[in-house]
């Protein structure tokens, strides 16, 4: 059993169908990527699987626990962290305030004060800056923010939305070096982008979606060297 | 009387603080509402009228001790408030903020008609009189003053609570991106529920206060209702600090405009300050451009 399972998933926005029969896995300890196109559905995909867009039909797991049953602010307990297109830091609070709501579960009340640690420890600018309401901050500065809340929970698979839209060349490495060390941590890691070399360079393994369909799935350095990523994202 | 700069005067200012407690703790609960689920609850000073009668019945006619008697009341409006969430509130959260306006403003004249049918149009009092304190030739009711302490240990304490505690600040993180909360595992319609349980209990609080300086009668909610939205309004609606400093100018003009001239050019003289502050601070004195 995998942790992560999608079994012929589809979801959609009134009438728009965005996701057409997904099935996919994610097993403990790799990190996948989700690349495509804009509109290729891979927001959509994250959202289904944190329960904040409902499937219309299929079957989602988490170490075999139904995720379409369960409300969205129940999905978070069952070990699934999504860091959110966009982040969504809560702006006019502070950088610890926003850590403190990452923590929100009764479960991570306890281990709030370890795992500040250890979040400060990754970002020891975020400790710098801890009082400093959360919407003054760079976009950088914001997107660790958002990563280190999603940590706060303690979660097993984080679900990381475009990590790297908006940010400065310098600091876009700076995530997948991130996402790289946060799967060597223990955490397992799907993440959503469009930077495909880059992304591809750190995961373990990739589906590529288009138009709501998973059309090609396998090890990141095999989608590398298809033919389907060289000529729609590297144009060689 | 005149208006100089004597002893009738200082006292009117420390009166006019005293003043500013009430008004400053009546506007908490309705900031608060506002500043986290977006939708004015016009029928407050109504919710702070049933929480009166239900004071003044638990004292008087159920003979209760009175701290018992307000603790009930408390309850009661807090219960009232989460009643009028989920009945009312809910069903519009996403509708255009003039009908959320015009379903509050029912519920305002339901709660009043409701109250005269029921209690009567008579003027009631629990008939506690706590006297008053006397600070060289001047004068200051106990009633004023417990007021005024207990509106400012609210005031520190709802503050303290929203920063330090989870659920205070996944109230406050709720008014600035209600579609994420989910993703912090936290229900958003319980917290939308808790809040209005805090802005109902935070208007039983003032009930409580108000029972030992005012008679309790259906209407009373009119003679209080617009000052607090006054005071509300002028300090940026939302904003519980603005809340706290527009109470207190408020609160100058009415006593010391009362005391120079008449009580009632005290009112038009703060509505008049009002009417003007919208002109040149729409937004309120501390709050934010939209």
């Amino acid at each position: 059993m995998s942790m992560l399972e999608l079994h012929g998933v589809c979801a959609g926005y009134g009438g728009f169908r965005a996701l057409n029969d997904i099935s996919m896995a994610v097993e403990v300890g790799e990190s996948v990527a989700v690349i495509g196109a804009n509109g290729a559905g891979k927001t959509t995909l994250l959202r289904v699987i944190s329960g904040m867009l409902p499937a219309a039909a299929g079957r989602l797991s988490m170490e075999g626990q139904d995720l379409r049953t369960l409300p969205a602010h129940k999905v978070l307990s069952t070990g699934i962290a999504h860091v959110p297109e966009n982040r969504h830091l809560f702006p006019r609070l502070t950088v610890e305030q926003n850590l403190r709501l990452g923590a929100f579960l009764p479960s991570a009340r306890a281990r709030f004060p370890e795992r500040l640690d250890y979040v400060y420890g990754l970002f020891p600018r975020l400790k710098e800056r801890r009082l400093q309401f959360a919407g003054t901050m760079s976009g950088g500065e914001q997107q660790m923010c958002a990563i280190g809340r999603a940590l706060m929970s303690g979660p097993k698979l984080i679900l990381l939305d475009e990590p790297s839209t908006g940010l400065a060349p310098v600091v876009v490495q700076q995530v997948f070096e991130l996402v790289r060390k946060i799967r060597d941590d223990g955490y397992t890691v799907l993440i959503v982008e469009q930077n495909v070399t880059q992304v591809l360079a750190v995961v373990d393994r990739a589906y590529l979606l288009s138009v709501g369909r998973v059309e090609m799935s396998g090890r990141s350095a095999d989608l590398l060297a298809s033919e389907a990523v060289q000529k729609t994202y590297l144009g060689l | 009387m005149t208006c100089s700069l004597d002893i009738f005067f200082l006292e009117a200012v420390l009166n006019g603080i005293l003043l500013a407690g009430l008004l400053a703790l009546l506007s908490l609960g309705l900031n608060l509402v506002f500043g986290v689920v977006d939708v004015v609850w016009i029928c407050y000073a109504e919710l702070v009228m049933i929480g009166m009668y239900a004071i003044f019945f638990a004292y008087s006619t159920l003979d209760l001790p009175l701290p018992l008697a307000m603790l009930i009341g408390i309850t009661f409006t807090a219960l009232l408030g989460v009643a009028l969430h989920m009945i009312v509130i809910r069903p519009l959260l996403d509708a255009a903020p003039i009908n959320q306006l015009l379903a509050t403003g029912g519920v305002l004249f339901l709660l009043q008609a409701a109250a005269t049918l029921a209690f009567g149009i008579e003027f009631r009092n629990i008939g506690v009189h706590l006297g008053s304190a006397s600070l060289g030739d001047m004068f200051f009711s106990w009633g004023r003053i417990i007021t005024f302490s207990v509106a400012l240990a609210t005031m520190l304490g709802l503050r303290y609570f929203l920063r330090h505690s989870y659920l205070g600040l996944a109230i406050l993180a709720l008014s600035q991106d209600r579609h994420v909360m989910p993703l912090m595992g936290a229900d958003s319609r319980r917290l939308y529920a808790a809040t209005s349980a805090l802005g109902g209990g935070l208007a039983g609080l003032g009930a409580a206060l108000m029972v030992l300086q005012f008679d309790i009668y259906p209407q009373i909610g009119l003679q209080f209702g617009p000052l607090i939205f006054m005071v509300c309004v002028l300090g940026g609606l939302g904003n519980m600090l603005g809340g706290f400093v527009a109470a207190l100018v408020i609160a100058q003009f009415i006593t010391i405009g009362s005391s120079c001239f008449a009580t009632e050019w005290g009112y038009a003289i703060a509505f008049l300050f009002f009417i003007l502050m919208m002109f040149i601070r729409p937004q309120g004195l501390l709050g934010a451009r939209s």
